[in-house]
């Protein structure tokens, strides 16, 4: 798998993360190694083994439906970078 | 006093030898003097950890105190606690104070302990030398010039600069063990599940684990026995009975069967590395271990799946920082996209980007079955590597890291090279067993300097008493944990 320049800004933008064009290149260098490295798995045949997400037989827990969280709007939005009337500011979305 | 074990400490408390807050300003002092150079601590607040030790003393006082009570520890900087400033390591969250606190910084507080401040770390805990912090490098105590290890490397500093009693770590990969291990101390990961998750910041939730780090393995399951436990704010969080970590502690080890992995003892490992590894090895016959070879066939797939795997969790769990309730947010922007993308580009540090982008790129459309699932599917055959161990063996030793700790710049631009750095440890929290690594000695160098040397243990789930006995068995005969390194006496 190799990946040029385009690739590298594309993903960028996918992950929200703004690259310069000489960002980009360097990054590109070091992906691709990285890349190499993730290649090695492709030589194992996994066919029917099932894809492990977590190492003991555990399923999600439910909990009872009732509200455990209190009200902490000023708490929470004292270490916001911007707000108003309890409110958090973006820039405008809607024209 | 800086040398004293946390029992000894207690007793002293309990006794009134000392008070909380007496011993917690030796350790403040101290920090105050030392840490402008080894850089363990980002965050230190005096008055905060004095009202702790005082609240300390007055149950000491009233007779409501615990084996930790009173006693200095510090916390990775990637636990939120309230009131305390949060980083994670990273100019992300520069000015985040935490609003609440972590399953195991409540536990701690619950515990009466002392906390002395947030240690340095790699950025979100990404790295293995503690050179992607925001905050700067932290030196290794036992050569300034070199790496302390990561990503828990200021806990691992502070620890063997007697700048606390004891600190946590977290484990994603080897982020206690490889820095215990560099600094010559104690460090377990626990099994996955133990120790709550919850308000430790998240890298790769399936994956991260808290844990201890100490000088000896009975101050290790004095930590365990407060830090683990249910919480039910964690999804991924075991129910289980409570238990106590101390409970094995000096049973002997004759017939316990020890295995020993060939692959971790083949090529990449350091010969200097590999001789103190075999003298510890050694040191288990005499205390009747019974040595047997083992095979982890898949080990070296550990690191393509973890690079794999920890990017693509990683990516997801990082996509919260978007500058609008919390952390940086860019001074200047076009529009709502461009605010996104220059906080982001401006609040991560280059290898955090560069794991964002792995895990965008492994979990964009189309690849997800070759990269993610297929990584999945071989975590299982490296789990199942053990699985087959463990029926020959009751513990695991070997090597913690391929080599003694390296010089602070030598692989910051390498990444790969730096990813190799946890080949015996990354399988073991694929695995999602428990794994730790205890002092088992000194390798001279090429300029002549002797760096310790980490043995690491690993155990079947759920064996961590076990492993905790085993170490303190070797400890009672070893005295290579409470060796210092000179100049901060």
């Amino acid at each position: 798998m190799s990946l040029n320049t385009n690739d590298v800004k594309r993903i960028a933008h996918l992950a929200r993360l703004a690259v310069s064009e000489e960002e980009a290149e360097a990054t590109l260098v070091k992906l691709s190694g990285i890349l190499g490295l993730i290649e090695e798995m492709q030589a194992v045949d996994t066919t029917g083994i099932a894809p492990m997400s977590h190492s003991q037989d555990v399923t999600q827990r439910l909990r009872e439906d009732k509200v455990t969280e209190s009200n902490q709007r000023e708490l929470l939005q004292s270490i916001a970078p911007a707000v108003e009337n309890g409110l958090y500011l973006v820039p405008q979305v809607i024209e | 006093m800086i040398n004293h074990s946390l029992k000894h400490l207690a007793g002293m408390l309990a006794g009134k030898e000392i008070s909380s807050v007496e011993l917690t300003q030796e350790y403040l002092n101290r920090i105050a003097r030392f840490n402008p150079e080894i850089n363990a601590y980002i965050t230190v607040d005096p008055e905060l950890s004095l009202a702790q030790a005082r609240a300390a003393d007055q149950r000491l006082a009233n007779g409501d105190a615990g084996p930790l009570t009173g006693i200095p520890i510090a916390q990775k900087d990637i636990f939120c606690a309230k009131g305390w400033k949060t980083t994670c390591g990273s100019k992300m969250l520069e000015t985040f104070i935490a609003p609440y606190d972590a399953g195991v910084i409540e536990r701690f507080n619950a515990a009466g302990a002392v906390s002395l401040g947030k240690t340095n770390m790699d950025e979100f805990a990404m790295g293995s030398s503690n050179e992607t912090s925001y905050y700067g490098k932290v030196q290794n105590p036992w050569d300034r010039t070199r790496v302390p290890g990561g990503s828990s490397g200021g806990s691992a500093a502070a620890v063997a600069a007697r700048l606390c009693a004891a600190a946590t770590g977290t484990d994603t990969g080897g982020s206690i063990r490889q820095p215990a291990s560099l600094c010559g101390l104690s460090g377990l990961k626990p099994t996955y599940g133990l120790a709550s998750r919850y308000g430790m910041i998240a890298f790769a939730s399936s994956l991260d684990q808290a844990g201890p780090m100490a000088h000896s393995c009975e101050d290790m399951a004095l930590m365990m026995n407060v830090m683990t436990g249910f919480d039910e704010r964690d999804s991924t969080s075991l129910q289980r009975e409570k238990e106590d970590y101390t409970r094995d502690l000096g049973k002997p080890l004759a017939g316990l069967r020890v295995g020993l992995p060939k692959e971790y003892f083949a090529e990449g490992l350091d010969t200097g590395v590999a001789k103190v590894v075999e003298a510890a090895v050694e040191e288990y016959r005499k205390l009747g271990a019974e040595i047997v070879e083992v095979s982890l066939p898949n080990t070296m797939l550990s690191i393509p799946v973890y690079y794999v795997l920890a990017p693509a969790e990683a990516s997801s769990n990082l996509s919260r920082y978007d500058g609008v309730r919390f952390g940086h947010r860019a001074a200047e922007y076009d529009d709502l996209m461009d605010m996104y993308c220059k906080s982001r580009a401006e609040g991560f540090g280059a290898e955090v980007k560069r794991r964002i982008l792995i895990g965008t790129y492994v979990l964009s459309a189309g690849y997800y079955d070759a990269y993610y699932l297929k990584a999945q599917q071989i975590r299982r055959l490296i789990a199942e590597d053990f699985a087959r161990a463990f029926e020959q063996c009751d513990l695991i030793l070997g090597p913690t890291a391929p080599s003694t700790a390296f010089k602070a710049g030598e692989k910051a631009d390498d990444p790969v090279s730096m990813y190799l750095q946890d080949i015996y440890t990354i399988a073991v929290n694929l695995a999602g067993l428990p794994g730790m690594s205890i002092p088992a000695g000194f390798a001279t160098v090429a300029d002549g300097t002797a760096l310790p040397v980490g043995l690491q243990v690993i155990g079947n789930y759920f064996d961590e008493a076990r492993m905790l006995n085993a170490g303190h068995a070797y400890q009672q005969v070893t005295d290579w944990h409470t060796r210092m390194p000179e100049g901060i006496a």
